[in-house]
Parts: structure tokens; C-alpha cells; sequence
């Protein structure tokens, strides 16, 4: 009899696929975690690659298989468009059976995913995204906004530059969901403090790069401080150009979105004496550094920040709540899931302990940062120098001043 | 002070002034546009790539080498220039007797693998390259501070695209050049190498890309994807002027970055658009561009 190679490979796979087949049969159901980023944008060293290799790490510490979880994490480029996301999203949930949405930067994209989460009864844990919607107007049962927000921004870095004597501003908006809302959020702390807007200019985004205009346009403006609302490569080239055309000088520049990826981008020469908050930095504490000292080897080029962080954190405090609530139950409803990891105490080796609020807020600490001069930093990456720490308590804005519908019906 | 359209007149003067310096750097990536257009009948879709390996090879001489600016401007041209002569060798030359559609999507094609591969190995968020300190600082012009380095910026487009225009306009290269585009065969029967010419032009237009990255790369973000926010604007500047045409792209580029810089004073959001707007306008009155020659 003679073997025709098609029937010998038909053979063979089918030989291959039995031993999946039963593991598939034995174990419990799989849970799925997809990790939806820029993945080749100007937001892809802020969030990208490196917030997959922690979600990831997260799985390594927690000890899945240990504890007799299957995991899975898959990934997809949503390349910053709301429309595109927004059909990722549905595959996913439809077709490949997901069950935790993370991280998902970009505003406008994070805003428009949270409806699509809703619908479909899954976990949504944003860490990426900035805008204070997210649990205010957009507020959702299935979601949880870890790691950062715009009003804590503003908060804390706009607070201190009011403090420190700032009281008339300019802003440089990027001109979507995120930089509106920033702006809005910031406008509303300076004049509660007294202070004034002196004008602002919305840029398009995407696609600026040049923002001389703009920044004479500020100078023009005699106010004390130029607020960049915007983030990645725009704050980069906006704190290049205000140095270039001396605005350094007159004003002082409040990053209001700047990440530790960013000021490694510009460089310490011309980034030195930056203020900006994020609340994760590498070089906190023994428990920061040890959680950096386990991922850098599998993202060396580019350390974690505080999205990073907030991905690893995230996906840690889900798998203790699947868990404890066991996958099958998990997978069923993500309210469930969600309200179940409101009640279980958040801590990790990156944020330390932390709450998750009724209304999705999770309360991590806000730290204002200086940025160093070249001479005060002794190795690679010793960028910030910390000026002040808000607690999580107080860093975000009140739960009765985000009007998030959905609290109190429950 | 004295207002003009109730902006005041120093903001005014300052907005052109950056709006011609924008404008420059529109200018020498439309040259080059308009110089590979004309001769090689390619639409290179690549420039915004080529553009932005002009800004990491002096990333990466300075880093790797410890070459500074200055030389890098010479050094960072020549270098992408050869490897633009390989890629026109190797690849684009296959093309030449097909319609100019599949110029475009090759170029565009390789556009993206390279930065992809930039990408790859470096991230998006940018390298840090700093302003030579002979130009570091600032001048008072009366009306603004303007930064030295802009300064110097225009100042080098500017002689960079005269010299350009009259090597192919006046010299006797520049007239072997427009003749092996006008009629390639009669050309080579005179004993001209016309494959050469056309390799070495579309070199040269690639250095002149790389030229702008060198220039770019201490005021914008050394990114892969820097190109791409020049690359659209470029394209419309070479419609605007009329393909293929040297002049045209040279003072659409300075005019059209004026137009835009006035757009981000009176109604910033529209500044993106703006070049469009002018280019949907030109095309409907003039289909040939504002120098183009009629077909």
C-alpha cells in the first residue's frame, strides 16, 4: 500500500492536536486577557510592547499554572483609532472568547471601547488612558481606571505650579478627547485657586509637529506658565521647541502628561527641572526596583513608567479575584468580577496598597517629580528627583463630583 | 502697539517669519519630490522615510561615531544617498516601464518596511539630539526672538534649493539631466549613460531628503514616524506647484508654510487642513499646478 504524503501529514497533525485536545478536556476554562495598545504610534514606548512583557510578568508572579489557572494574553495595534478598537474589541469578545480588556491609551479610543464592554458583560481595566470621564460622565460597572487620571494630573502638577506663584496660564492643547479634557480639568483647579487663563491654542492631533506658532503665541500672551495638554512625541517636540525659542525663560512649562519614557526621549539636558507626576517610578522603593529588575531584561531599551506599572498591577489584582471567585464563575459576568475586585484589598510591589473606588477609580498615590540635571543623575534612567506625594484619598477627584450614573442603583 | 486683522503687528510678523521656516523645510523635501518625479517619472512615496533616515544617521553618528552636526550634514546626505542609489538599483529600476501607480505603491511599500524595521529597534517615542552650541540661542529681530538655529535653518534651505535649481537649470549637467527626461533614447545615441543619470538623480534627490532630516533633527522628535507629518503636507506642496516643476516646488514650499503658519493665529485646528484646502482650489483653476507645464 502506498502512503500518499497528504494522508502522512494529515496524519501526523491530527497525532499533533490529540494531546491539546485532551489538556483543553481536563483542565478548567481558559481565561483570556487581550491587551489592546499602540502598538507603532507615538504612544507605542508610553504603553506598546513593554505593557505586554508586565501583564505578562504578572502571570509569572502570580504563579498561574501553580494555581491551576489557564491564562492566555493575546494583543492587537489599535493604532489610536476609536473606530478600529471599537471592531477589535467585538472580535474578540465574540469570537475569541476574551475576558479582560487592558490597558487601551488614547482617550478617545478608551472612551469608545467602554460601551462595547458594557454590552458584552466583560472586565475592562484601563491604564493608558487619561481622561477623568472614563469614571465620571462614561463611568461603567465593568470597568476600573487603574493607574492615573487627567484630574489627578492636574491636580497635582497644575496644584504645585499655582502654589509656587503661577497663577496667569497658557495652554497647548492637543485637539481630541484627552487634551479637552485635561485642559478643562486644569482650568477648573487654576481658577478655584484664583488664578487665570490668558488664552490657548488647539492644535490638530494627529499630525503636528511644529509648534513655534503656538509658543509665540504664548510668549505673546505675558501669562506665567504654558500648559502643554498633550502627550508622547507632542510634548516631546513642544518642550524642544519652548526651550529653542527660550520660553523657558519667561514661563515655566507644566508638562501636564509626561511619562519617565518621554524625558528618557528628550534627554536630561533639556528636560532638567521639569515638574510632572505619574505614580509609578522605577526608583521608589525596594519593591519598585525589585519589579523593575524583573522585567528589564525583557525590555531593556525601554524601562517601565507608570501605564507599565499599572498594567502589571492590574492583571495581578484580577487573577487573585479569578481566583478566588474560580475561572468559570469569572467568566460569566464581568459586573460580578468587578464589583468582586472592589472589595478584595488591592497591593503589589508597584503602587504598594491601594482601593478601588465604587465608581472604577482606582486610588493610587500621586507623586510630583522634579527631572534632574545631567549632573545629578548617576546611572541609566535616574531621572526624577521626588518633590511631593498626594494620597491616593486625595489625589482624585471627589466620588460626588464625577456624577457617575450607575452608583447607588446597584 | 498696531494691530493688523486685530492681531498685533509684532505676533503678525512673527508668525511669517515661522511660516517661512516651515516653508523651508516643505521646499527641500518637494524639491527632491519634484527633481525624482521629473526625471525618473516615480512618485516616491518613500521621501518621508528617507527623510527620517536622514535624521538617524546623524543620531547615529553622533552616538556611534562621535560625529558632530556639521559634519553629519555632509556625512548623513552622502550615506543615504548611496543606499537610495541601491534601492533605485536594485528595486525601483524594475518599475520604469510600468504605469506610475506601481511606482507609488512600491515606494510606499518600502516607506513602511523601513519604518518598521526603524521602529523595531528604536521605539517611538524619539532619540534626544542637541542644537550645535554655536547655534544655540536666541536673537531679538525687534518684532520676536528668533532662535539661531531657525535661523540657520532657512538660511541653509535656502542656498541648498538655489544651488539645486541652477545645477538643473543652468549648467550643462542640469541640461543633459532635462533632456534624458524629455527623450531618453536620442540622449543615450549622443553616448550618455542614461541609466547613470537617471540612478544618480534619484541619489541626489534622496540626499536632499536626508539633508532636511539633518536639519530637522535637533527641533523635532527623532522618531520613525517624522516623515509622515511632512510627507502628506510635502505631496500637496508638489501638486500645488505643478509636478515635475523645480521652481514651483520651491516657492510653493515657502508659500504654502506661510499660509499654514497664519492659519495657526487665526484658527489653529484648521492648520492641518489648510494646504488642502489651497491644493483642491489650485487643482480646480489650474489642473497643471501653479507652474506645471501643460501636457
Amino acid at each position: 500500500m502506498s502512503i500518499s504524503r497528504r494522508t502522512l501529514l494529515g496524519a501526523a497533525s491530527a497525532a499533533a492536536a490529540l494531546p491539546l485536545a485532551r489538556a483543553r478536556a481536563q483542565g478548567t476554562p481558559t481565561i483570556k486577557i487581550g491587551v489592546l495598545n499602540d502598538m507603532s504610534g507615538p504612544y507605542m514606548n508610553t504603553g506598546g510592547p513593554t505593557s505586554i512583557v508586565c501583564c505578562k510578568q504578572a502571570l509569572e508572579d502570580f504563579g498561574v499554572s501553580g494555581k491551576g489557572l489557564n491564562v492566555e494574553v493575546i494583543n492587537a495595534d489599535h493604532q489610536n483609532k476609536p473606530d478600529l478598537a471599537v471592531s477589535i474589541a467585538r472580535q474578540w469578545f465574540d469570537r475569541d472568547g476574551v475576558d479582560m480588556l487592558l490597558d487601551v491609551p488614547t482617550s478617545s479610543v478608551a472612551l469608545a471601547v467602554q460601551s462595547v464592554v458594557r454590552e458584552k458583560n466583560k472586565v475592562y481595566l484601563n491604564s493608558g488612558a487619561a481622561s477623568s470621564d472614563l469614571t465620571g460622565k462614561a463611568c461603567s460597572p465593568n470597568f476600573v481606571h487603574w493607574t492615573y487620571d487627567t484630574y489627578m494630573l492636574a491636580k497635582s502638577t497644575g496644584g504645585a505650579m499655582v502654589k509656587a506663584g503661577g497663577d496667569s496660564w497658557y495652554f497647548l492643547t492637543a485637539d481630541y478627547a484627552f487634551g479637552k479634557q485635561l485642559q478643562a480639568d486644569t482650568t477648573a483647579l487654576v481658577q478655584a485657586a484664583g488664578g487665570k487663563v490668558a488664552g490657548s491654542s488647539a492644535y490638530p492631533f494627529p499630525g503636528t509637529t511644529d509648534f513655534s506658532s503656538f509658543l509665540v503665541q504664548a510668549q505673546s500672551s505675558r501669562a506665567k506658565v504654558l500648559g502643554l495638554c498633550n502627550a508622547g512625541a507632542d510634548t516631546v517636540n513642544s518642550i524642544k521647541q519652548a526651550r529653542e525659542f527660550g520660553i523657558n525663560q519667561t514661563m515655566k512649562v507644566a508638562a501636564l502628561l509626561m511619562f519617565v519614557t518621554d524625558v528618557h526621549a528628550l534627554g536630561l539636558d533639556v528636560a532638567q527641572g521639569l515638574n510632572l507626576t505619574e505614580s509609578f517610578y522605577w526608583d521608589l522603593n525596594d519593591r519598585t526596583r525589585a519589579f523593575t529588575d524583573r522585567v528589564k531584561p525583557k525590555t531593556a531599551n525601554n524601562w517601565p513608567n507608570m501605564v507599565h506599572a499599572g498594567c502589571y498591577s492590574a492583571t495581578l489584582h484580577y487573577l487573585k479575584t479569578v481566583a478566588d471567585m474560580g475561572p468559570a464563575q469569572a467568566k460569566k459576568s464581568g459586573v460580578e468580577t468587578v464589583a468582586r475586585m472592589k472589595r478584595i484589598p488591592v497591593e503589589d510591589d508597584c503602587f504598594g496598597k491601594t482601593t478601588i473606588r465604587e465608581d472604577g477609580r482606582n486610588l493610587t498615590p500621586a507623586f510630583l517629580f522634579e527631572v534632574k540635571k545631567p549632573s545629578e543623575s548617576k546611572g541609566p534612567w535616574d531621572y526624577f528627583k521626588q518633590v511631593a506625594m498626594t494620597p491616593g484619598d486625595q489625589a482624585y477627584r471627589p466620588l460626588s463630583e464625577g456624577h457617575c450614573e450607575f452608583i447607588g442603583k446597584a | 502697539m498696531f494691530m493688523i486683522l486685530g492681531i498685533p503687528g509684532p505676533l503678525l510678523f512673527g508668525q511669517l517669519l515661522l511660516g517661512l521656516i516651515n516653508g523651508a523645510f516643505y521646499a527641500m523635501l518637494s524639491m527632491g519630490l519634484a527633481i525624482i518625479f521629473g526625471m525618473l517619472n516615480i512618485i516616491n512615496f518613500a521621501h518621508g522615510a528617507l527623510f527620517m533616515m536622514g535624521a538617524f544617521a546623524s543620531w547615529m553618528l553622533l552616538q556611534y561615531a562621535g560625529i558632530g552636526y556639521f559634519p553629519s550634514l555632509i556625512i548623513a546626505p552622502l550615506i543615504i544617498g548611496v543606499f537610495g542609489v541601491l534601492l533605485e538599483r536594485t528595486i525601483i529600476s524594475r518599475l520604469y516601464h510600468l504605469d506610475h501607480l506601481y511606482g507609488l505603491l512600491l515606494t510606499f511599500g518600502l516607506a513602511l518596511v523601513i519604518q518598521g524595521l526603524f521602529r523595531n529597534y528604536y521605539g517611538s517615542s524619539g532619540l534626544p539630539y542637541r542644537i550645535p552650541d554655536v547655534l544655540q540661542g536666541a536673537t531679538d529681530v525687534g518684532f520676536m526672538f528668533l532662535p539661531n538655529y531657525r535661523a540657520w535653518v532657512v538660511l541653509a534651505a535656502m542656498v541648498v534649493c538655489v544651488a539645486t535649481w541652477a545645477i538643473i537649470e543652468k549648467t550643462p549637467l542640469g541640461a543633459t539631466l532635462r533632456a534624458a527626461t524629455e527623450n531618453a533614447p536620442l540622449v543615450q545615441a549622443f553616448g550618455v549613460n542614461v541609466p547613470r543619470v537617471i540612478t544618480l538623480t534619484y541619489g541626489g534627490g534622496v540626499a536632499l531628503a536626508a539633508f532636511a532630516g539633518v536639519l530637522a533633527a535637533p527641533i523635532y522628535s527623532v522618531n520613525p514616524n517624522m516623515g509622515d507629518n511632512f510627507i502628506n503636507t510635502v505631496f500637496a506642496v508638489v501638486v500645488i506647484g505643478g509636478m515635475g516643476s523645480i521652481m514651483g516646488s520651491i516657492v510653493t514650499g515657502f508659500a504654502l508654510g506661510v499660509i499654514e503658519g497664519l492659519t495657526k493665529v487665526f484658527y489653529p485646528q484648521a492648520s492641518a487642513t489648510v494646504v488642502f484646502v489651497v491644493m483642491v482650489i489650485v487643482l480646480l483653476t489650474l489642473p497643471h499646478g501653479l507652474f506645471g507645464r501643460r501636457a
